[in-house]
Protein backbone atom coordinates (compact mmCIF):
# COMPACT_ATOMS: atom_id res chain seq x y z
CA UNK A 1 0.00 0.00 0.00
CA UNK A 2 2.96 2.60 0.04
CA UNK A 3 2.24 3.26 -4.09
CA UNK A 4 1.92 6.73 -5.42
CA UNK A 5 -1.26 7.66 -5.89
CA UNK A 6 -1.15 8.79 -9.27
CA UNK A 7 -3.69 7.34 -11.65
CA UNK A 8 -2.80 5.06 -14.54
CA UNK A 9 -3.28 8.09 -17.02
CA UNK A 10 -0.72 9.61 -15.47
CA UNK A 11 2.07 7.07 -15.27
CA UNK A 12 5.74 8.03 -16.01
CA UNK A 13 6.02 5.77 -18.85
CA UNK A 14 3.60 7.14 -20.82
CA UNK A 15 4.75 9.07 -24.18
CA UNK A 16 3.11 12.36 -24.52
CA UNK A 17 1.64 11.81 -27.91
CA UNK A 18 -0.90 14.08 -29.67
CA UNK A 19 -3.91 11.65 -30.45
CA UNK A 20 -4.77 13.82 -33.51
CA UNK A 21 -2.16 12.05 -35.88
CA UNK A 22 -4.77 9.61 -37.38
CA UNK A 23 -6.93 11.60 -39.44
CA UNK A 24 -8.39 8.81 -41.70
CA UNK A 25 -10.62 7.28 -38.58
CA UNK A 26 -12.72 10.24 -37.83
CA UNK A 27 -15.89 8.52 -38.00
CA UNK A 28 -14.53 5.64 -35.86
CA UNK A 29 -14.74 7.15 -32.71
CA UNK A 30 -18.40 8.09 -32.78
CA UNK A 31 -18.79 4.21 -33.93
CA UNK A 32 -17.07 3.51 -30.65
CA UNK A 33 -19.14 5.16 -28.61
CA UNK A 34 -22.23 4.37 -29.78
CA UNK A 35 -22.84 1.36 -27.70
CA UNK A 36 -21.90 3.35 -24.70
CA UNK A 37 -24.27 6.25 -25.64
CA UNK A 38 -26.94 4.22 -25.96
CA UNK A 39 -26.78 2.68 -22.81
CA UNK A 40 -26.38 6.07 -20.92
CA UNK A 41 -29.82 6.66 -23.09
CA UNK A 42 -32.07 3.84 -21.91
CA UNK A 43 -30.83 3.43 -18.84
CA UNK A 44 -29.99 6.86 -17.84
CA UNK A 45 -30.97 9.69 -20.41
CA UNK A 46 -34.62 8.45 -20.73
CA UNK A 47 -35.90 7.90 -16.98
CA UNK A 48 -34.20 11.28 -16.12
CA UNK A 49 -36.02 12.96 -18.79
CA UNK A 50 -39.20 11.53 -17.98
CA UNK A 51 -38.36 12.58 -14.31
CA UNK A 52 -37.78 16.51 -15.50
CA UNK A 53 -40.89 16.57 -17.21
CA UNK A 54 -42.93 14.92 -14.79
CA UNK A 55 -41.84 16.82 -12.13
CA UNK A 56 -44.02 19.62 -14.06
CA UNK A 57 -47.16 17.37 -14.26
CA UNK A 58 -49.98 16.27 -11.86
CA UNK A 59 -48.77 12.16 -11.27
CA UNK A 60 -50.62 11.02 -8.63
CA UNK A 61 -53.00 7.85 -8.06
CA UNK A 62 -55.53 8.85 -10.79
CA UNK A 63 -52.65 9.18 -13.71
CA UNK A 64 -51.53 5.65 -12.28
CA UNK A 65 -55.26 4.28 -13.21
CA UNK A 66 -55.15 5.68 -16.84
CA UNK A 67 -55.94 9.69 -16.28
CA UNK A 68 -53.52 11.76 -18.80
CA UNK A 69 -51.12 13.63 -16.65
CA UNK A 70 -51.32 17.51 -17.02
CA UNK A 71 -48.34 20.27 -16.97
CA UNK A 72 -48.65 21.48 -13.52
CA UNK A 73 -45.99 24.55 -14.13
CA UNK A 74 -43.88 24.46 -10.78
CA UNK A 75 -47.06 23.20 -8.25
CA UNK A 76 -45.03 20.14 -7.58
CA UNK A 77 -41.90 22.36 -6.21
CA UNK A 78 -44.07 24.62 -4.60
CA UNK A 79 -45.97 21.70 -2.77
CA UNK A 80 -42.88 20.24 -1.71
CA UNK A 81 -40.87 23.82 -0.68
CA UNK A 82 -44.04 24.15 1.50
CA UNK A 83 -44.39 20.96 3.09
CA UNK A 84 -42.49 21.50 6.47
CA UNK A 85 -41.69 17.55 6.18
CA UNK A 86 -39.74 18.12 3.64
CA UNK A 87 -37.83 20.74 4.54
CA UNK A 88 -37.10 18.60 7.84
CA UNK A 89 -35.90 15.54 6.41
CA UNK A 90 -33.76 17.42 3.88
CA UNK A 91 -31.87 19.78 6.72
CA UNK A 92 -31.97 16.07 8.44
CA UNK A 93 -30.09 14.85 5.36
CA UNK A 94 -27.97 17.84 4.95
CA UNK A 95 -26.74 17.83 8.68
CA UNK A 96 -26.45 13.82 8.54
CA UNK A 97 -23.69 14.22 5.36
CA UNK A 98 -21.86 17.13 6.94
CA UNK A 99 -21.47 15.18 10.05
CA UNK A 100 -20.55 11.61 9.20
CA UNK A 101 -18.74 12.77 6.62
CA UNK A 102 -16.84 15.47 8.99
CA UNK A 103 -16.04 12.35 11.23
CA UNK A 104 -15.22 10.07 8.53
CA UNK A 105 -12.25 12.86 7.64
CA UNK A 106 -11.39 13.20 11.37
CA UNK A 107 -10.70 9.82 12.03
CA UNK A 108 -9.34 8.46 8.67
CA UNK A 109 -6.43 11.26 8.95
CA UNK A 110 -5.74 10.23 12.13
CA UNK A 111 -5.32 7.28 11.29
CA UNK A 112 -3.19 7.91 8.58
CA UNK A 113 -0.60 10.32 10.71
CA UNK A 114 -0.83 7.08 13.28
CA UNK A 115 0.00 4.82 10.02
CA UNK A 116 3.29 7.02 9.40
CA UNK A 117 4.84 6.92 12.79
CA UNK A 118 4.06 3.35 14.06
CA UNK A 119 6.34 -0.21 13.42
CA UNK A 120 5.62 -1.97 9.84
CA UNK A 121 4.03 -4.62 11.73
CA UNK A 122 1.96 -2.72 13.33
CA UNK A 123 0.51 -0.63 10.21
CA UNK A 124 0.10 -3.65 8.48
CA UNK A 125 -2.29 -5.08 10.92
CA UNK A 126 -4.13 -2.30 10.88
CA UNK A 127 -4.13 -1.74 7.21
CA UNK A 128 -5.61 -5.20 6.66
CA UNK A 129 -8.51 -5.08 9.68
CA UNK A 130 -9.55 -1.91 7.46
CA UNK A 131 -9.78 -3.99 4.23
CA UNK A 132 -11.78 -6.38 5.90
CA UNK A 133 -14.08 -3.23 6.45
CA UNK A 134 -14.22 -1.69 3.62
CA UNK A 135 -14.62 -4.58 1.44
CA UNK A 136 -18.02 -5.93 3.24
CA UNK A 137 -20.95 -5.56 1.26
CA UNK A 138 -23.45 -2.70 2.12
CA UNK A 139 -25.96 -5.09 2.62
CA UNK A 140 -23.70 -7.62 4.74
CA UNK A 141 -22.66 -4.60 7.06
CA UNK A 142 -25.89 -3.93 7.79
CA UNK A 143 -27.03 -7.02 9.09
CA UNK A 144 -24.19 -7.67 10.90
CA UNK A 145 -24.84 -4.13 12.74
CA UNK A 146 -28.00 -5.17 13.02
CA UNK A 147 -26.59 -8.70 15.20
CA UNK A 148 -24.49 -6.76 17.03
CA UNK A 149 -26.93 -3.97 18.25
CA UNK A 150 -29.51 -6.69 18.91
CA UNK A 151 -32.06 -6.02 22.21
CA UNK A 152 -31.45 -9.38 23.44
CA UNK A 153 -28.51 -11.26 22.37
CA UNK A 154 -26.20 -8.34 20.86
CA UNK A 155 -23.14 -8.38 21.85
CA UNK A 156 -22.94 -4.73 22.23
CA UNK A 157 -25.86 -4.54 24.65
CA UNK A 158 -23.72 -7.37 26.48
CA UNK A 159 -20.61 -5.54 26.93
CA UNK A 160 -22.20 -2.17 27.97
CA UNK A 161 -23.90 -3.95 30.85
CA UNK A 162 -20.64 -4.94 32.21
CA UNK A 163 -19.82 -1.38 33.54
CA UNK A 164 -21.47 -1.39 36.51
CA UNK A 165 -24.85 0.10 37.36
CA UNK A 166 -25.72 0.04 33.22
CA UNK A 167 -28.27 -2.42 32.39
CA UNK A 168 -28.89 -2.10 28.23
CA UNK A 169 -29.79 -6.04 27.70
CA UNK A 170 -33.03 -5.07 26.26
CA UNK A 171 -32.34 -1.61 24.79
CA UNK A 172 -33.42 -0.89 21.87
CA UNK A 173 -30.88 1.22 19.27
CA UNK A 174 -33.25 1.77 16.98
CA UNK A 175 -36.32 3.15 18.60
CA UNK A 176 -35.14 6.74 19.51
CA UNK A 177 -34.52 8.59 15.85
CA UNK A 178 -31.57 10.40 17.11
CA UNK A 179 -30.02 6.95 18.15
CA UNK A 180 -31.30 5.56 14.92
CA UNK A 181 -29.14 8.02 12.92
CA UNK A 182 -26.37 7.84 15.67
CA UNK A 183 -25.88 4.23 14.47
CA UNK A 184 -26.12 4.94 10.52
CA UNK A 185 -23.42 7.36 11.58
CA UNK A 186 -21.34 4.79 12.93
CA UNK A 187 -21.37 1.68 10.27
CA UNK A 188 -21.25 4.32 7.76
CA UNK A 189 -18.06 6.14 9.17
CA UNK A 190 -16.69 2.39 9.91
CA UNK A 191 -17.27 2.01 6.55
CA UNK A 192 -15.61 4.47 4.99
CA UNK A 193 -12.72 5.47 7.42
CA UNK A 194 -10.54 3.08 5.27
CA UNK A 195 -10.92 4.60 2.17
CA UNK A 196 -9.63 8.40 3.62
CA UNK A 197 -7.69 6.92 6.11
CA UNK A 198 -5.47 4.83 3.02
CA UNK A 199 -5.63 7.63 0.39
CA UNK A 200 -4.29 9.99 3.06
CA UNK A 201 -1.64 8.15 4.27
CA UNK A 202 -0.62 7.40 0.34
CA UNK A 203 -0.67 11.54 0.22
CA UNK A 204 1.39 11.37 3.03
CA UNK A 205 4.07 9.47 1.90
CA UNK A 206 4.42 12.12 -0.95
CA UNK A 207 5.91 14.27 2.04
CA UNK A 208 9.64 14.04 1.33
CA UNK A 209 11.92 13.74 4.37
CA UNK A 210 14.00 16.16 3.33
CA UNK A 211 11.32 19.07 3.55
CA UNK A 212 10.45 17.50 7.04
CA UNK A 213 13.86 16.98 8.30
CA UNK A 214 14.46 21.13 7.64
CA UNK A 215 11.26 21.64 9.15
CA UNK A 216 12.71 20.12 12.68
CA UNK A 217 15.99 21.90 12.35
CA UNK A 218 14.30 24.99 12.01
CA UNK A 219 12.71 24.35 15.14
CA UNK A 220 9.24 23.43 14.41
CA UNK A 221 6.92 21.68 16.57
CA UNK A 222 5.42 18.26 15.69
CA UNK A 223 1.96 20.22 15.63
CA UNK A 224 3.60 22.97 13.53
CA UNK A 225 4.77 20.85 11.70
CA UNK A 226 1.32 18.97 10.35
CA UNK A 227 -0.17 22.21 9.97
CA UNK A 228 2.04 24.69 8.12
CA UNK A 229 4.59 21.21 6.38
CA UNK A 230 2.41 18.15 5.81
CA UNK A 231 -0.94 19.94 5.56
CA UNK A 232 -0.46 22.06 2.74
CA UNK A 233 1.25 19.59 0.56
CA UNK A 234 -1.63 16.64 0.87
CA UNK A 235 -4.89 19.67 1.02
CA UNK A 236 -5.67 18.59 -2.65
CA UNK A 237 -6.21 14.90 -1.29
CA UNK A 238 -7.79 16.24 1.14
CA UNK A 239 -9.90 18.57 -0.72
CA UNK A 240 -11.25 15.42 -3.24
CA UNK A 241 -11.54 13.18 0.29
CA UNK A 242 -13.98 15.41 1.26
CA UNK A 243 -15.88 15.88 -1.75
CA UNK A 244 -16.26 12.04 -2.40
CA UNK A 245 -17.32 11.77 1.36
CA UNK A 246 -20.29 14.17 1.30
CA UNK A 247 -21.53 12.92 -2.04
CA UNK A 248 -21.51 9.34 -0.90
CA UNK A 249 -23.27 10.38 2.26
CA UNK A 250 -25.79 11.74 1.12
CA UNK A 251 -26.43 8.67 -1.08
CA UNK A 252 -27.18 6.52 1.84
CA UNK A 253 -30.77 5.06 0.57
CA UNK A 254 -29.49 1.23 1.21
CA UNK A 255 -27.83 1.68 4.74
CA UNK A 256 -31.28 3.69 6.04
CA UNK A 257 -33.64 1.44 4.11
CA UNK A 258 -32.11 -1.75 5.66
CA UNK A 259 -31.71 0.10 9.09
CA UNK A 260 -35.29 0.40 8.62
CA UNK A 261 -36.57 -2.79 7.59
CA UNK A 262 -34.96 -4.11 10.74
CA UNK A 263 -36.45 -0.92 13.28
CA UNK A 264 -38.61 0.95 13.34
CA UNK A 265 -39.44 2.87 9.77
CA UNK A 266 -41.53 6.17 8.97
CA UNK A 267 -40.94 9.81 8.70
CA UNK A 268 -38.99 10.40 11.77
CA UNK A 269 -36.49 7.78 10.32
CA UNK A 270 -36.37 8.83 6.76
CA UNK A 271 -33.32 10.90 4.97
CA UNK A 272 -34.03 12.02 1.35
CA UNK A 273 -33.61 8.50 -0.41
CA UNK A 274 -36.13 6.69 1.57
CA UNK A 275 -38.72 9.93 1.38
CA UNK A 276 -38.58 9.54 -2.35
CA UNK A 277 -39.01 6.06 -2.54
CA UNK A 278 -41.96 6.17 0.07
CA UNK A 279 -43.44 9.30 -1.93
CA UNK A 280 -43.26 7.72 -4.88
CA UNK A 281 -43.10 3.72 -4.87
CA UNK A 282 -45.13 3.43 -1.35
CA UNK A 283 -47.96 6.37 -2.11
CA UNK A 284 -47.81 6.29 -6.38
CA UNK A 285 -47.05 10.43 -6.15
CA UNK A 286 -44.74 10.25 -9.12
CA UNK A 287 -44.74 13.93 -10.11
CA UNK A 288 -43.91 14.72 -6.02
CA UNK A 289 -41.34 12.12 -5.68
CA UNK A 290 -39.80 13.07 -9.27
CA UNK A 291 -39.31 16.88 -8.03
CA UNK A 292 -37.62 15.49 -4.59
CA UNK A 293 -35.59 13.27 -6.82
CA UNK A 294 -34.88 16.35 -9.28
CA UNK A 295 -33.27 18.56 -5.71
CA UNK A 296 -31.45 15.37 -4.86
CA UNK A 297 -29.76 15.38 -8.38
CA UNK A 298 -29.17 19.05 -8.13
CA UNK A 299 -28.02 19.26 -4.41
CA UNK A 300 -25.91 16.01 -5.54
CA UNK A 301 -23.96 18.48 -8.75
CA UNK A 302 -23.74 21.17 -6.71
CA UNK A 303 -21.24 19.36 -4.12
CA UNK A 304 -19.83 17.57 -6.87
CA UNK A 305 -18.58 20.36 -9.27
CA UNK A 306 -15.32 20.80 -7.89
CA UNK A 307 -15.16 17.21 -8.28
CA UNK A 308 -15.86 17.11 -11.96
CA UNK A 309 -14.12 19.81 -12.99
CA UNK A 310 -10.60 18.35 -11.48
CA UNK A 311 -11.59 15.20 -13.39
CA UNK A 312 -12.13 17.19 -16.91
CA UNK A 313 -8.94 19.05 -16.19
CA UNK A 314 -6.98 15.73 -15.57
CA UNK A 315 -8.93 14.38 -18.94
CA UNK A 316 -7.69 17.36 -21.07
CA UNK A 317 -4.00 16.77 -19.44
CA UNK A 318 -3.79 13.50 -20.43
CA UNK B 1 14.70 6.82 24.78
CA UNK B 2 11.19 8.63 24.17
CA UNK B 3 10.47 8.26 20.21
CA UNK B 4 10.72 4.37 21.36
CA UNK B 5 8.24 4.78 23.98
CA UNK B 6 6.00 6.92 21.27
CA UNK B 7 6.25 4.52 18.53
CA UNK B 8 5.18 1.30 21.08
CA UNK B 9 2.44 3.56 22.91
CA UNK B 10 1.11 4.36 18.93
CA UNK B 11 1.58 0.23 17.74
CA UNK B 12 -0.37 -0.75 20.92
CA UNK B 13 -3.17 1.65 19.53
CA UNK B 14 -2.85 1.09 16.29
CA UNK B 15 -3.59 -2.62 17.51
CA UNK B 16 -6.87 -1.59 19.92
CA UNK B 17 -7.97 0.38 16.31
CA UNK B 18 -7.25 -2.67 14.21
CA UNK B 19 -9.24 -5.24 16.64
CA UNK B 20 -12.16 -2.51 16.53
CA UNK B 21 -12.54 -2.22 12.90
CA UNK B 22 -11.73 -5.83 12.16
CA UNK B 23 -14.32 -7.11 15.29
CA UNK B 24 -17.73 -7.08 13.38
CA UNK B 25 -16.05 -8.96 10.38
CA UNK B 26 -14.57 -11.39 13.34
CA UNK B 27 -18.03 -11.85 14.72
CA UNK B 28 -20.14 -12.55 11.85
CA UNK B 29 -17.42 -15.54 11.32
CA UNK B 30 -17.36 -16.44 14.91
CA UNK B 31 -21.70 -16.64 15.22
CA UNK B 32 -21.94 -18.20 11.76
CA UNK B 33 -20.31 -21.54 13.35
CA UNK B 34 -23.00 -21.38 16.32
CA UNK B 35 -25.65 -23.06 17.15
CA UNK B 36 -28.98 -21.38 18.15
CA UNK B 37 -28.83 -22.79 21.44
CA UNK B 38 -25.07 -21.29 21.94
CA UNK B 39 -26.16 -17.96 19.99
CA UNK B 40 -29.22 -17.44 22.54
CA UNK B 41 -26.93 -17.64 25.62
CA UNK B 42 -26.86 -13.95 27.25
CA UNK B 43 -23.37 -14.30 27.96
CA UNK B 44 -21.57 -13.76 24.04
CA UNK B 45 -19.77 -16.91 22.78
CA UNK B 46 -16.23 -15.05 21.69
CA UNK B 47 -14.24 -17.72 19.94
CA UNK B 48 -16.45 -20.82 18.19
CA UNK B 49 -15.17 -23.90 19.82
CA UNK B 50 -17.52 -26.68 19.24
CA UNK B 51 -19.38 -24.87 16.31
CA UNK B 52 -19.67 -26.25 13.62
CA UNK B 53 -21.16 -25.74 10.05
CA UNK B 54 -24.90 -26.57 10.18
CA UNK B 55 -25.50 -22.95 9.70
CA UNK B 56 -23.92 -23.26 6.29
CA UNK B 57 -25.48 -26.40 5.28
CA UNK B 58 -28.77 -25.08 6.49
CA UNK B 59 -28.38 -21.50 4.01
CA UNK B 60 -27.22 -24.45 1.36
CA UNK B 61 -29.95 -26.37 1.33
CA UNK B 62 -32.32 -22.74 0.92
CA UNK B 63 -33.37 -23.19 -2.67
CA UNK B 64 -33.93 -19.23 -1.92
CA UNK B 65 -30.27 -19.09 -1.62
CA UNK B 66 -29.72 -20.90 -4.74
CA UNK B 67 -32.02 -18.95 -6.44
CA UNK B 68 -30.50 -15.94 -5.89
CA UNK B 69 -27.39 -17.01 -6.52
CA UNK B 70 -27.95 -18.33 -10.12
CA UNK B 71 -30.17 -14.28 -10.41
CA UNK B 72 -26.88 -12.94 -9.28
CA UNK B 73 -24.29 -14.66 -11.12
CA UNK B 74 -26.47 -14.38 -14.44
CA UNK B 75 -27.16 -10.69 -14.25
CA UNK B 76 -23.43 -9.89 -13.06
CA UNK B 77 -22.38 -12.23 -16.22
CA UNK B 78 -24.39 -10.24 -18.65
CA UNK B 79 -23.22 -6.68 -17.05
CA UNK B 80 -19.57 -7.54 -16.54
CA UNK B 81 -19.39 -8.56 -20.34
CA UNK B 82 -21.12 -5.82 -22.10
CA UNK B 83 -19.92 -3.42 -19.89
CA UNK B 84 -16.10 -4.27 -20.29
CA UNK B 85 -16.72 -4.28 -24.35
CA UNK B 86 -19.44 -0.72 -24.77
CA UNK B 87 -16.47 0.66 -21.90
CA UNK B 88 -13.76 -0.47 -23.78
CA UNK B 89 -15.28 0.74 -27.10
CA UNK B 90 -15.46 3.89 -25.94
CA UNK B 91 -12.09 3.75 -23.85
CA UNK B 92 -10.78 3.63 -27.56
CA UNK B 93 -12.27 6.63 -28.76
CA UNK B 94 -11.74 8.99 -26.07
CA UNK B 95 -8.24 7.91 -24.80
CA UNK B 96 -6.89 7.84 -28.71
CA UNK B 97 -9.10 10.45 -30.70
CA UNK B 98 -9.66 14.21 -30.52
CA UNK B 99 -13.08 14.97 -31.89
CA UNK B 100 -16.19 16.91 -31.80
CA UNK B 101 -18.07 16.38 -28.96
CA UNK B 102 -15.58 14.38 -27.30
CA UNK B 103 -15.24 16.93 -24.39
CA UNK B 104 -19.41 16.43 -24.14
CA UNK B 105 -19.10 12.90 -23.54
CA UNK B 106 -16.20 12.96 -20.99
CA UNK B 107 -18.07 15.49 -18.90
CA UNK B 108 -21.48 13.12 -19.31
CA UNK B 109 -19.70 9.74 -17.85
CA UNK B 110 -18.03 11.66 -15.38
CA UNK B 111 -21.36 13.75 -14.17
CA UNK B 112 -23.01 10.17 -14.25
CA UNK B 113 -21.65 9.04 -11.67
CA UNK B 114 -21.82 11.43 -8.96
CA UNK B 115 -25.93 10.86 -9.34
CA UNK B 116 -27.11 9.13 -6.13
CA UNK B 117 -29.49 5.97 -6.97
CA UNK B 118 -32.13 7.67 -5.07
CA UNK B 119 -32.35 10.68 -7.95
CA UNK B 120 -33.35 8.40 -10.66
CA UNK B 121 -34.40 5.44 -8.86
CA UNK B 122 -38.48 6.59 -9.27
CA UNK B 123 -37.98 7.22 -13.20
CA UNK B 124 -36.18 4.22 -14.11
CA UNK B 125 -38.98 2.36 -12.19
CA UNK B 126 -41.35 4.28 -14.03
CA UNK B 127 -39.70 3.02 -17.39
CA UNK B 128 -39.15 -0.57 -16.72
CA UNK B 129 -42.89 -0.88 -15.36
CA UNK B 130 -44.02 1.03 -18.53
CA UNK B 131 -41.76 -1.50 -20.42
CA UNK B 132 -42.98 -4.63 -18.45
CA UNK B 133 -39.88 -5.37 -17.63
CA UNK B 134 -40.16 -4.61 -13.30
CA UNK B 135 -38.68 -8.38 -11.95
CA UNK B 136 -36.60 -9.26 -15.22
CA UNK B 137 -33.21 -9.88 -15.97
CA UNK B 138 -32.62 -7.17 -18.86
CA UNK B 139 -34.71 -4.76 -17.17
CA UNK B 140 -32.40 -4.55 -13.84
CA UNK B 141 -29.17 -5.27 -16.30
CA UNK B 142 -30.20 -2.23 -18.82
CA UNK B 143 -29.94 0.13 -15.43
CA UNK B 144 -27.00 -1.71 -14.37
CA UNK B 145 -25.34 -1.19 -17.26
CA UNK B 146 -25.99 2.40 -17.45
CA UNK B 147 -24.18 2.46 -13.76
CA UNK B 148 -21.39 0.69 -14.62
CA UNK B 149 -20.27 1.58 -18.12
CA UNK B 150 -19.06 5.46 -17.25
CA UNK B 151 -16.77 4.45 -14.48
CA UNK B 152 -15.19 1.57 -16.73
CA UNK B 153 -14.90 3.75 -19.76
CA UNK B 154 -13.06 6.56 -17.02
CA UNK B 155 -10.97 4.18 -15.88
CA UNK B 156 -10.22 2.38 -18.65
CA UNK B 157 -9.29 5.20 -20.62
CA UNK B 158 -6.51 5.86 -18.43
CA UNK B 159 -5.15 2.38 -19.45
CA UNK B 160 -5.48 3.15 -23.23
CA UNK B 161 -3.78 6.22 -22.87
CA UNK B 162 -0.79 4.69 -21.61
CA UNK B 163 -0.32 2.47 -24.54
CA UNK B 164 1.86 4.36 -27.10
CA UNK B 165 0.16 4.23 -30.37
CA UNK B 166 4.11 3.90 -31.62
CA UNK B 167 3.14 0.41 -30.84
CA UNK B 168 0.73 -0.59 -32.56
CA UNK B 169 1.97 1.46 -35.58
CA UNK B 170 5.15 -0.83 -35.49
CA UNK B 171 3.48 -3.88 -35.49
CA UNK B 172 1.39 -3.27 -38.82
CA UNK B 173 4.28 -1.92 -40.60
CA UNK B 174 5.75 -5.29 -39.79
CA UNK B 175 2.42 -6.66 -41.67
CA UNK B 176 0.01 -6.97 -38.83
CA UNK B 177 -3.22 -5.54 -39.90
CA UNK B 178 -5.41 -3.54 -37.90
CA UNK B 179 -6.79 -5.57 -36.06
CA UNK B 180 -4.20 -7.94 -35.27
CA UNK B 181 -1.99 -5.13 -34.10
CA UNK B 182 -4.94 -4.62 -31.63
CA UNK B 183 -5.09 -8.05 -30.53
CA UNK B 184 -1.33 -8.83 -30.70
CA UNK B 185 0.06 -5.82 -29.49
CA UNK B 186 -2.69 -3.70 -27.83
CA UNK B 187 -4.78 -5.97 -25.68
CA UNK B 188 -2.39 -8.00 -23.96
CA UNK B 189 -1.28 -4.45 -22.59
CA UNK B 190 -4.69 -3.76 -21.74
CA UNK B 191 -5.50 -7.08 -20.19
CA UNK B 192 -4.26 -6.09 -16.74
CA UNK B 193 -6.62 -2.82 -16.91
CA UNK B 194 -9.27 -4.67 -18.00
CA UNK B 195 -8.70 -7.29 -14.82
CA UNK B 196 -9.23 -4.12 -12.77
CA UNK B 197 -11.89 -2.55 -14.04
CA UNK B 198 -14.28 -5.45 -14.83
CA UNK B 199 -13.63 -6.33 -10.73
CA UNK B 200 -14.64 -3.01 -10.28
CA UNK B 201 -17.80 -3.59 -12.16
CA UNK B 202 -18.45 -6.87 -10.74
CA UNK B 203 -18.14 -5.17 -7.10
CA UNK B 204 -20.41 -2.50 -7.87
CA UNK B 205 -23.14 -4.96 -9.90
CA UNK B 206 -22.66 -7.97 -6.94
CA UNK B 207 -23.59 -5.50 -3.94
CA UNK B 208 -25.62 -3.47 -5.38
CA UNK B 209 -28.28 -3.32 -3.23
CA UNK B 210 -30.82 0.15 -3.91
CA UNK B 211 -32.06 -0.67 -7.31
CA UNK B 212 -32.55 -4.02 -7.04
CA UNK B 213 -34.62 -3.36 -3.90
CA UNK B 214 -37.20 -1.20 -6.18
CA UNK B 215 -37.15 -3.25 -9.59
CA UNK B 216 -36.78 -6.81 -8.11
CA UNK B 217 -39.76 -6.65 -5.96
CA UNK B 218 -41.07 -10.71 -6.42
CA UNK B 219 -38.48 -13.21 -4.38
CA UNK B 220 -38.24 -15.62 -6.86
CA UNK B 221 -35.96 -13.03 -8.69
CA UNK B 222 -34.09 -11.93 -6.06
CA UNK B 223 -30.14 -11.29 -6.42
CA UNK B 224 -28.10 -12.34 -2.99
CA UNK B 225 -28.17 -8.72 -0.90
CA UNK B 226 -32.22 -9.13 -1.53
CA UNK B 227 -31.91 -12.32 0.11
CA UNK B 228 -29.93 -11.83 2.27
CA UNK B 229 -32.26 -8.69 3.69
CA UNK B 230 -35.31 -10.75 3.30
CA UNK B 231 -33.39 -13.93 5.01
CA UNK B 232 -32.78 -11.79 8.07
CA UNK B 233 -35.93 -10.38 8.58
CA UNK B 234 -37.58 -13.88 8.18
CA UNK B 235 -37.63 -14.66 12.07
CA UNK B 236 -38.65 -17.92 13.56
CA UNK B 237 -41.45 -17.11 16.06
CA UNK B 238 -39.82 -13.44 16.66
CA UNK B 239 -37.01 -15.23 17.01
CA UNK B 240 -34.41 -14.33 14.53
CA UNK B 241 -31.76 -17.39 13.94
CA UNK B 242 -28.71 -14.89 13.79
CA UNK B 243 -26.06 -17.69 13.29
CA UNK B 244 -27.83 -19.30 10.12
CA UNK B 245 -28.05 -15.16 9.30
CA UNK B 246 -24.46 -14.71 9.80
CA UNK B 247 -23.72 -17.74 7.41
CA UNK B 248 -25.55 -15.81 5.17
CA UNK B 249 -23.83 -13.08 5.35
CA UNK B 250 -20.09 -14.96 4.88
CA UNK B 251 -21.03 -16.42 1.95
CA UNK B 252 -22.24 -13.30 0.29
CA UNK B 253 -19.58 -11.28 1.83
CA UNK B 254 -16.10 -13.92 1.26
CA UNK B 255 -16.43 -13.69 -2.58
CA UNK B 256 -16.68 -9.79 -2.65
CA UNK B 257 -13.71 -9.64 0.31
CA UNK B 258 -11.39 -11.77 -2.10
CA UNK B 259 -12.19 -9.61 -5.32
CA UNK B 260 -11.40 -6.64 -3.29
CA UNK B 261 -8.58 -7.48 -1.81
CA UNK B 262 -7.19 -8.09 -5.85
CA UNK B 263 -7.76 -4.71 -6.29
CA UNK B 264 -7.39 -2.35 -3.58
CA UNK B 265 -4.30 -1.24 -4.48
CA UNK B 266 -6.28 0.58 -7.30
CA UNK B 267 -9.08 1.47 -4.89
CA UNK B 268 -7.49 4.46 -3.78
CA UNK B 269 -5.37 5.77 -6.68
CA UNK B 270 -8.21 5.37 -8.86
CA UNK B 271 -10.58 8.04 -7.14
CA UNK B 272 -8.21 10.28 -5.95
CA UNK B 273 -5.64 10.09 -9.11
CA UNK B 274 -4.11 12.94 -10.33
CA UNK B 275 -4.91 14.63 -6.97
CA UNK B 276 -1.25 14.56 -5.85
CA UNK B 277 0.47 15.92 -8.99
CA UNK B 278 -1.24 19.45 -8.05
Amino acid sequence: MTTTMTAPASSPARVEQPPRRRRRGHKLPYILLIPAIATLLIGLGYPVTWQILNSFKEYGLKQQFGQPAEFVGFDNYVALFTDAVFWQIALRSVVFMAATAAVTMVIGIAFALLMKVIPTWSRITLQVAMLLAWAMPIVAQMTVANWLIDDRNGVLNYVLSLIPGVDYIGHDWLRDPLSFFGVALVIITWASVPFVAFSVYAGLTQVSEEVLEAGQLDGASPFQMLRLIIMPIIRPVLVILILLQLIWDLRVFAQIQLLQDFGAAGERYDLLGTYIYGLGIGQGQFGAAAAAAMVVMILTLTVSWGYVRRLLKEDEES
Amino acid sequence: MKRTVFRGAGAALALVLALVWAFPVYWMVNSSFLSPATISKLEPTWVPFGGNLSNYRAVLADNAFTSALGMSLVVTTICLVLCLVYALLASFAIGRFRFKGRKSFVLAIIVVQMLPAEAMFIAQYKMLAGANLLNSVIGVSVIYLAMVVPFTTWMLRGFVAGIPVDLEEAAMIDGCTRMGAFRRVTFPLLAPGLVASGVFAFLQVWNEFALASIILTESQKATLPLWLRDFAQSSNLGVTEWGEVMAGSVLVAIPVIVFFMIVQGRMAQGLVGGAVKG
